[in-house]
């Protein structure tokens, strides 16, 4: 394993200290992974806590998930301890490691007993999903319809496969990434790029006012 | 916030928005910045604003601010 190559001098005190005792051998480096390893694992397991709400994935699968990501990190943490420049705390570095750890894992599980299905299209919870008053459903169909007519129309065939499915159907982007095999990222860019397009269309057809933000 | 408003804030897109890999690359960076009080939107515009529409990686970052509070 490399040692990260910061000088000590850069770094705060603590970090240079975790630097230094995972940069060394025998009983100093095993102290300190096994230290490290506690918190990852305290972290995993308040994190899935946290997010256990909006999981389908509950009681001991959640601390097999929370231990699985803290060995996982760790793992990580070490083959990449290179990488690490001193832009934050090292702690906090390693923490990321967990963190996204947690996301993914709870990615793939939440299909092992998911709570709605790909290309379900319940587009009658549409209103629910953009918190609309139910008092005021009858107001905004004009509005929901159209943008119903858009993503029927004018997304693509997979723009609107992953619009109906995380929008519409609420199932999770990182759940649906673990589905469809695609990176978080590019999951994101296709629901941005239908966002702008839907947005658009309703400028177009005098529903919504001219663009803000959205230049691009 | 009216009906119209917030399904408008749900399609508004921010040319800004530096999307999940770049923004996951520098979490521990802007979270510590946050912690220490500084600037972290004003350095990284891009990732403010994607933390803004991006679900996921709010409830990364979320996590994460958290966890390193508590350090």
């Amino acid at each position: 394993m490399e040692c990260a190559r910061l000088p000590a001098a850069d770094l705060d005190e603590e970090s240079a200290a975790w630097l230094r005792r995972l940069g060394t051998a025998g009983r100093v480096r095993e102290m300190a992974e096994r230290e490290l390893h506690a918190r990852l694992v305290r972290i995993a397991l308040a994190e899935v806590r946290r997010r256990a709400p909006a999981t389908p994935v509950a009681g001991p699968e959640l601390d097999d998930v929370a231990h699985q990501a803290a060995g996982d990190a760790m793992l990580a943490i070490l083959a990449k301890l290179a990488d690490f420049r001193g832009e934050s705390r090292f702690i906090t570095w390693a923490y990321r490691f967990v963190i996204l750890e947690v996301s993914a894992k709870l990615g793939r599980h939440y299909w092992r007993n998911p709570p709605a299905v790909l290309d379900a299209g319940q587009w009658e919870r549409l209103p629910d999903r953009f918190g609309i008053d139910p008092a005021r459903h009858a107001e905004s169909a004009d509005l929901l319809a159209e943008v119903r007519r858009v993503v029927d129309e004018e997304l693509t065939a997979h723009q609107r496969r992953v619009f109906t499915a995380i929008v519409v159907d609420g199932i999770p982007l990182d759940a649906l990434a673990v589905r469809l095999g695609l990176r978080r990222n590019a999951l994101y860019k296709v629901i941005f790029d239908a966002r702008r397009k839907i947005r658009r269309a309703l400028v177009a057809n005098g529903y919504l006012e001219e663009p803000g933000l959205e230049q691009r | 916030m009216s009906d119209l408003e917030r399904l408008e804030r749900f399609l508004r897109t921010d040319p800004r928005d530096a999307g999940c890999d770049e923004a996951m690359a520098v979490l521990h960076i802007y979270v510590d910045l946050t912690l220490a009080g500084g600037d972290a939107a004003g350095r990284y515009p891009g990732v403010a604003a994607h933390l803004l529409a991006c679900g996921p990686c709010a409830e990364d970052f979320t996590g994460l601010l958290a966890a390193a509070a508590g350090e």
